[in-house]
């Protein structure tokens, strides 16, 4: 972006471990400087006013929606995004080697989101219930697997028992 | 290309990877943020769109002033219809073929706009927030006047019309055929059941929003156009054919989709305006939807009226149905979208109903247009399953025992539907005794009697279909794939499809490796890219299980022969004799004597001397698939309990049960995947989602907090049941069943809706089943 080239860096945050500097209009959102100053894509946009839940990123330990944060707002934080949630040679987080073993997604767009919001929810409640569960996913939108996956998911990563049929018990 | 009818033999193939729940493949890149969706291409020296779109429904435009938006800092260029609309040379999609009615279109509002959202200008900057900040700079003056909203007011003898130059608002119809037949049934029968079924106005909704990235290389000249669609191909020939660019000089690229359900199956005009803009400027252009704009401008769906009479002799065997629909297909509707004709076609779907009259009507309205949506033509289940309940009610008979005496048996096959359609590997009968074996009809209805008894509301639905799948005809007829084996012996099967979601690069490897007699991690495939993949209509119809991997087979089998013919040279053996496992071919009960399938690869490009007399180089085949009947049927029934609240209204879901039977399945993983997002998505349609109008034509639920979708707190676990009836039309035995989630659910969760409050409301409870609508129903009645 030609906006956060130039000038005295206004934001400066670590993303990922990596300390990222920029010069962001004040009215760009996280999410946008995370994407494109950063270029760090795996950060999704699926309706730009805090419902979906795609662009769920780890800012100070804290799950946020990065949609509604703007970058100055970010100054001095810690910001963990889907990224940095693997290994660099690819090797899987718990949570993110269960979406895989649950068929926890399908076109894919939402999966970030829900694997942050999972980590956040597991990380604070290591044996939800399953109605903890559902709670726990409420804020994050799903139009592919109408949630059977994820659910799932969430039990295999919290080391609860599953049934082959995607009933759990 | 081969003989597509062949039955499996001995040789063809095992079966280690179909039917497995192999895990998928797309999954690493996906779950670790590593995807690559239309919005993460970035290209040198790249400009970004945005549209200034009309805020009123019909009027006529004055004046567009786009010269201060032109003078803002960033602003690289500003266009309007009057720059873009004669540039359009044919505009007809492969559905339609050339000749067709084609729907109405232009790229930009010019004279007038016709529903809100209507774009009329579009701004290219150097990003996304100047080119925001320009549209609001744009000055339109326009004369708004009465829009029409319904489609009552469509039909209305003083309506006016939304298209200029046309005598009415019929976008289509199929008129009434005098029937004396039907008549005499209707005349005589011991029961006439007579019902209107109104359907809301509910969207795909995509979680990935439309986008596209156009490149066009005055150089080379070349369109290079990255974009989120459901078929490349389809996106390259209309391009070609709409801007007058050789069809060899544009490639498309669709990498990852977040989602489509229908709404990507064809370009909108705001596309084909960036693509323009991008041309005119000679450079790189963005657009990616936001989430208003596709809520509000990005295609609608739904939004039927039917109304259905049932005549039924004393036994209450079904003699004769009459069906008129309505449909309202807003103003800009995409291609194939209405489904009139299809809906009369499939209306009798799994019961033995020998004589339908049907007649529709698809208007047009000052609301934005509609798009095909996951079973489109899913009215004929909506409204035939909501009558089946309303009719066993009245006739005082419960709905299980009304379908079972009308239901199609597996006795009874071959059947022949009224419409001539051949059903033969089936098993309707089947899945309706395991729906409702799995969920205790017989036990619920004691519950049910038991709690309202106490004042608890519970009622159960049932929605039982025949799903149309692998839709073969027209530009869909076919999918192609080309298998080849590369000189370290690794597979690449080049697929003719695009993906959003179904998993393709998974399944498609499980039936290739199946039939190569390789591991599934030595086949890769590639799709999604028309400089690397031959010619396929893109996803829909639940086509891919079916003709895509017809393909996939047929290539596979083109190689597994060459391969056995040279290993049969090498160990002097005869092929019959030779089984392939796991890479190696080998003399069946000698393993000692084989060669790998690699060595077998090295021969075939390295070594030609040691190939048999008078054999082609290479182990690669390319294939062209087309299924040996237009329709492949698969069945389901869908089961729904539900707990209505009678004070607030409100609904819980609390248990859904789907029998399925698409024949052999590939992966049950992916089968259930897309059970239950279908499922979820009718949850969300018949309780909870509405795209409505005000009477002055503005959108009132264009934010996800105005249109609401379930969420997980809203859906029950799915419980599946499968039968795997094979299938006659592919050598696989694959059905599709893609859509038909979306297709059964709507009428089992309103008809458990309705069941649950069946003693306080007599008949259709409007939709969506929100709290109100089902307050008002019971205040209505009580």
């Amino acid at each position: 972006m030609a906006d956060t080239t130039v000038g005295i860096p206004t934001v400066s945050v670590t993303v990922n471990g990596v300390l990222r500097r920029g010069t962001p209009e004040p009215r760009k959102t996280l999410a946008d400087f995370l994407r494109e100053d950063c270029e760090l894509t795996g950060t999704h946009l699926g309706c730009e006013h805090g419902v979906c839940g795609a662009c769920t990123i780890f800012m100070d330990g804290e799950a946020v929606r990065s949609c509604l944060v703007f970058a100055v707002q970010a100054e001095g934080a810690d910001i963990t995004t889907i990224e940095g949630l693997s290994a660099p040679d690819g090797t899987l987080s718990v949570v993110q080697k269960a979406m895989n073993e649950a068929h926890g997604l399908q076109c894919g767009f939402c999966t970030p989101g829900f694997v942050v919001s999972i980590t956040a929810l597991l990380r604070d409640n290591p044996d939800p219930s399953d109605e903890e569960i559902r709670q726990g996913l409420s804020g994050n939108l799903c139009r592919c697997t109408g949630y059977q996956g994820i659910i799932k998911a969430v039990k295999i990563a919290a080391g609860q028992s599953v049934a082959a049929n995607g009933k759990a018990h | 290309m081969t003989d597509t009818s062949a039955a499996p033999t001995a040789n063809t193939g095992g079966a280690r990877f179909v039917g497995q729940r192999v895990q998928r493949r797309e999954d690493l890149r996906l779950v670790t943020g590593h995807g690559r969706y239309t919005d993460d291409v970035v290209v040198p020296g790249m400009l970004h769109a945005a549209f200034l779109r009309s805020d009123i429904a019909r009027g006529v435009i004055n004046s567009i002033d786009v010269s201060a938006a032109r003078q803002l800092d960033g602003v690289v260029a500003v266009f309007t219809g009057a720059d873009f609309n004669a540039e359009i040379r044919e505009h007809w999609v492969d559905f339609e073929g050339p000749g067709g009615d084609a729907s109405p279109f232009r790229v930009l509002a010019d004279t007038d706009v016709r529903f809100a959202g209507d774009p009329i200008a579009v701004v290219i900057a150097t990003s996304r927030y100047i080119a925001e900040d320009a549209c609001e700079l744009i000055d339109v003056d326009i004369e708004p006047s009465t829009p029409v909203i319904g489609a009552d007011a469509a039909l209305a003898a003083d309506a006016p019309v939304v298209h200029a130059g046309r005598a009415d608002n019929i976008a289509g119809a199929i008129p009434a055929a005098a029937d004396p037949v039907l008549d005499e049934i209707f005349a005589n029968a011991a029961h006439v059941i007579t019902e209107t079924i109104d359907q809301n106005r509910y969207l795909c909704v995509p979680m990935e929003t439309r986008g596209i990235v156009s490149q066009w290389d005055p150089f080379n000249q070349e369109l290079t156009v990255h974009i989120s669609t459901q078929g490349p191909h389809g996106v390259r020939a209309y391009i070609g054919r709409a801007l007058g660019i050789p069809e060899n000089r544009i490639r498309v690229i669709m990498k990852d989709v977040g989602g489509g359900f229908g709404q990507k199956m064809f370009m909108i005009p705001d596309e084909v305006a960036v693509v323009l803009a991008g041309k005119r400027l000679g450079r790189p252009v963005k657009w990616i939807e936001d989430r208003r704009e596709n809520l509000m401008s990005g295609l609608h769906a739904r939004d039927d009226r039917m109304t259905v009479s049932f005549a039924v002799d004393d036994t209450f065997h079904i003699l004769g149905v009459k069906c008129d629909l309505i449909e309202d297909v807003g103003s800009f509707n995409a291609a194939g979208s209405s489904s009139i004709g299809f809906v009369g076609l499939l209306f009798p779907g799994p019961y033995k109903i020998q004589r339908v009259g049907f007649s529709a009507k698809a208007v047009f309205t000052n609301t934005c247009g509609r798009c095909s949506y996951r079973g489109p033509w899913m009215m004929e289940t909506a409204a035939r399953e909501q009558m089946m309940d309303i009719a066993a009610r009245r006739l005082g008979i419960d709905p299980l025992e009304f379908r079972r005496i009308n239901v199609i048996t597996s006795a009874e096959l071959p059947y022949t539907t009224a419409a001539g359609l051949v059903y033969d590997a089936v098993s309707i009968d089947g899945s309706l005794e395991q729906a409702v074996s799995m969920v205790g009809y017989e036990a619920f209805r004691a519950e049910q009697a038991a709690a309202r008894a106490q004042g608890r509301f519970i009622g159960l639905g049932l929605g039982l279909y025949v799903e149309p799948s692998g839709i073969a005809m027209g530009n869909m007829s076919s999918e192609a794939a080309i298998v080849s084996i590369s000189v370290n012996g690794d597979v690449t099967a080049v697929m003719s499809s695009g993906s959003h979601g179904q998993s393709l690069e998974t399944t498609v490897a499980q039936v290739v490796a199946d039939r190569l007699g390789v591991d599934f991690e030595r086949v890769t495939v590639v799709q999604g890219d028309t400089a690397a993949t031959p010619f396929g209509p893109g996803t829909g119809g639940s086509r891919s299980a079916v003709i895509l991997n017809g393909a996939a087979s047929q290539a596979s089998g083109d190689v597994r022969t060459k391969m056995l013919e040279i290993a049969a040279h090498v160990l002097e053996a005869a092929t019959d004799d030779l089984e392939i496992e796991a890479g190696n071919i080998s003399v069946r009960g000698t393993p000692s004597k084989g060669i790998s399938v690699t060595e077998v690869a090295r021969i075939a490009y390295l070594r030609p001397q040691e190939l048999p007399p008078g054999m082609s180089l290479g182990l690669e085949s390319h294939a062209r698939y087309t299924p040996n009947a237009p329709f492949t049927f698969s069945n389901s029934c869908h089961a729904c309990v539900v707990e209505v609240d009678a004070v607030t209204g409100g609904v819980k879901v609390l248990r859904f049960i789907v029998s399925e039977d698409c024949g052999v399945m590939i992966n049950p993983d992916v089968v259930e995947g897309q059970i239950a997002g279908g499922v979820v998505q009718g949850i969300g349609g018949v309780l909870y989602e509405e795209m409505a109008y005000d009477m002055s034509g503005n959108p009132m639920n264009t934010t996800f907090v105005d249109y609401l979708l379930p969420t997980a707190t809203e859906v029950p676990i799915i419980e599946y049941g499968h039968i795997e009836t094979r299938s006659t039309t592919n050598p696989g035995g694959f059905k599709g069943m893609g859509e038909g989630g979306a297709i059964g659910s709507p009428p089992a969760v309103i008809n458990a809706v309705a069941d649950a409050i069946a003693h306080l409301v007599d008949g259709p409870i409007k939709q969506p089943m929100s709290p109100a609508n089902i307050r008002a129903a019971i205040d209505a009645r009580t």
